[in-house]
């Protein structure tokens, strides 16, 4: 089962210059692949450049130089309004802090993604409250944000980051700001999505949320200095239950 | 962007909005203030001038009033007593030269006002007679509220008949049937033929100035030819030794044009004619539609001064909403970062936020509105003033609302759109 990469990046620089002559190189060349269907893990000591790498692959940010190919699309160099299209086609996101946007309800906040491909609310409703109850949610839909516990609003974002059937899912510290139990409901539903097919690229700091993954990629100033594969232990277990 | 898609973005903004009602309701405020001054200003400063128009055009817009005037250097010299006999004013011969010389001419109303006590039984007063052809009433503007006005052949045959104002009448005759009753003036009876009411507003007649303050209204019309054989040319004023005796043939001069459009080109030709005549100054020409021309002058620039007040309330409502709205963008910056990274593009942004401020400017617009119509009432009501809600004023009022939501939603919904998608994400 060899799959095509649907991530390449080439010598991937970020500098940031901070007042004057000062500057950071966030990332300094860096160079990776990622095949369809992986599950990945970014580690890596507190400004190393994780979330960089992860808001470059997100088309969040800009590279300063080097080159991304998202599937076939060199996404380096598009302008601003496409590079929303790729992101509400083909990315999803699940942020440290949740992001939910606090005057949507549940409901509403799984809708944005489509709302943005052109989807009006009432088409949408259905596959929305249909991922609302794949998380667990079903019975929550018209809660608002501020209603619901830090574990519940995840699962939220974790819905909301499928609504648009994206090709990969882009997820920094998920279980960050989580007790460990609901944090592993999370990395369970993760889980799940990865034995389901989707592409994951998750960053963390915390080595049993790493071990869930099929690759590590270690960075270190701004480079990749580490990049292995975990023997396969809970993948091939999720594989067997699916 | 689809049609649903809109009504969904503006049930966004309302949503929004009420997610912070106070500061909402307080922005709001400005707007409201501001459409409601609108209005209600423009409301009031119609109503005022409404009324005065009103006076000037029921002078007749096709009329041309010209009256006798006391020449001023003359009439110092008699102010040394004396029986000085003043000769000036309008004649006969004035009315015959207008009629036959003026194009556009219809017909020329000559009118004699004496002032005179009119007595019945033992009520005395004190009143302006006015003599006058038949047709009168066609001309000034009156309305016959109880049996006739003067006919032709009271006028061919000098007879003594009157017709007097309704309220002459209820201070006359307060117990009695006006109508064939036999009032006295300057030891003449007048028998009483019939009942009217002047339209035209009486102040604006030559002469009304009463010493005692009062009698304004009191008219009483006999025929012309009654009017010159009963009391003469000559007429006596004042008492003894300050008699003031004047000879006027004419007091005033009405001319009916055709239409509005000789009345312009009448009044210098009217002039021309007169001067040959009088070089002493002693009429005067007064167009209606001049002065109606001037009121609405005067008005158009009460209601620019009005207009621009109301106005400036509304700009610093904008204003008001631009503040509000920035400091929404930024207190939304992380929300944006998060529409971006869920697809949002710039245009998306910016409609998002255009349609909030416009959604508080046009709600604060239909409340203006609202409250705008009722200021004017409560006015009329508490304070007696004419007011006039104009839909013109209601339109412009509620679209600067609306432009203004846009004009100062443009900047804060650039700046949202324009922020960088991950710096907005990183926001704290
Ligand atoms: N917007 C920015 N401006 C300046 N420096 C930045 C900015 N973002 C990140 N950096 C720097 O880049 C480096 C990598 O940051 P980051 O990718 O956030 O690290 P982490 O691995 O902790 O997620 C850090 O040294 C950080 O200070
Ligand atoms: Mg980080």
């Amino acid at each position: 089962m060899k799959s095509k990469s649907i991530i390449r990046i080439e010598e991937i620089v970020k500098r940031y210059v901070l007042g004057g002559e000062h500057e950071v190189l966030a990332l300094n060349g860096v160079d990776v692949s990622i095949p369809e269907g992986e599950y990945v893990a970014i580690m890596g000591p507190s400004g190393s450049g994780k979330s960089t790498m992860l808001n470059i692959l997100g088309c969040l940010d800009r590279p300063t130089s080097g080159r991304y190919f998202l599937g076939e699309q060199d996404v380096s160099t598009m302008p601003d309004d496409d590079l929303s299209e790729v992101r509400g086609k083909r990315i999803g996101f699940i942020f440290q802090s949740y992001n939910l946007i606090a005057q949507l309800t549940v409901i509403e906040n799984i809708q944005v993604p489509l709302f943005y491909q052109g989807q009006n609310l009432k088409d949408s409703y259905d596959r929305c409250a249909e991922l609302a109850e794949l998380v667990g949610l079903g019975d929550r839909l018209h809660h608002r944000p501020n209603q619901l516990s830090g574990g519940q609003q995840q699962r939220v974002a974790v819905a909301r980051s499928l609504a648009n059937d994206p090709l990969m899912i882009l997820a920094d510290e998920p279980t960050g700001n989580l007790d460990s139990k609901t944090g592993i409901e999370v990395l369970n539903m993760i889980g799940k999505l990865n034995a389901d097919g989707k592409t994951i690229v998750l960053v963390t700091h915390d080595n049993m949320v790493a071990e869930r993954a099929h690759r590590v990629l270690h960075m270190k100033d701004g480079k990749v200095d580490r990049d292995f594969r975990n023997p396969p232990r809970e993948s091939s277990e999720a594989k067997k239950v699916a | 962007m689809q049609r649903s898609q809109f009504i969904s973005t503006v049930h966004l903004g309302v949503k929004s909005l009420l997610l912070h009602k106070l500061r909402s309701g307080l922005t709001m405020l400005g707007i409201i203030f501001g459409v409601c001054s609108v209005i209600s200003m423009l409301a009031i400063g119609e109503g005022a001038s409404y009324e005065a128009q009103e006076a000037i055009k029921k002078l007749g817009s096709t009329n041309i009033i010209i009256r006798s005037l006391k020449p001023p250097d003359e009439a110092s010299d008699s102010g040394g007593g004396g029986n000085f006999e003043l000769n000036y004013g309008l004649t006969y011969e004035d009315g015959a030269r207008l009629q036959s010389t003026i194009p556009g001419v219809v017909r020329v109303l000559p009118m004699r006002i004496i002032r005179e006590n009119v007595r019945f039984n033992v009520n005395l007063i004190p009143c302006q007679v006015i003599g006058t052809l038949p047709f009168y009433p066609g001309i000034v503007g009156v309305d016959i509220v109880k049996g006739r006005f003067l006919c032709d052949a009271d006028e061919k045959h000098q007879q003594n008949v009157c017709a007097i104002t309704t309220a002459l009448a209820s201070r006359l005759f307060p117990y009695q049937a006006p109508l064939d009753q036999a009032v006295k003036i300057a030891g003449v009876y007048y028998r009483v033929v019939g009942l009217v009411q002047e339209l035209n507003t009486p102040d604006k007649r030559a002469q009304t100035e009463d010493p005692e303050g009062e009698t304004l209204d009191n008219f009483v019309y006999i025929p012309i030819s009654t009017s010159r054989s009963r009391f003469g040319e000559t007429i006596f004023r004042g008492s003894f030794p300050n008699i003031e005796a004047e000879s006027v043939e004419l007091h005033e001069i009405r001319v009916k044009m055709a239409s509005t459009e000789f009345v312009e080109t009448a009044a210098p030709q009217i002039k021309n004619v007169l001067n040959r005549f009088h070089d002493q100054g002693d009429y005067e020409v007064i167009v209606p539609l001049q002065l109606l021309r001037q009121a609405e002058a005067t008005k158009r620039i009460f209601n620019i001064v009005l207009g621009s007040i109301a106005a400036i309330s509304l700009l610093v409502g904008g204003i008001g909403i631009m503040n509000i709205m920035l400091a929404t963008v930024t207190e939304r910056t992380r929300e944006i970062g998060v529409r971006r990274a869920l697809g949002a593009k710039k245009q998306d942004i910016t409609t998002q936020f255009l349609v909030e401020t416009v959604v508080l400017s046009v709600g604060g617009g239909l409340i203006g509105v609202l409250i705008g119509v009722l200021v004017p009432l409560m006015v009329t009501y508490l304070a007696d003033m004419k007011t006039i809600v104009t839909w013109w004023s209601v339109a412009i009022a509620f679209s600067i609302s609306g432009a203004i939501g846009i004009l100062f939603g443009l900047y804060p919904a650039t700046a949202a759109a324009n922020l960088d998608p991950i710096d907005a994400l990183r926001h704290e």
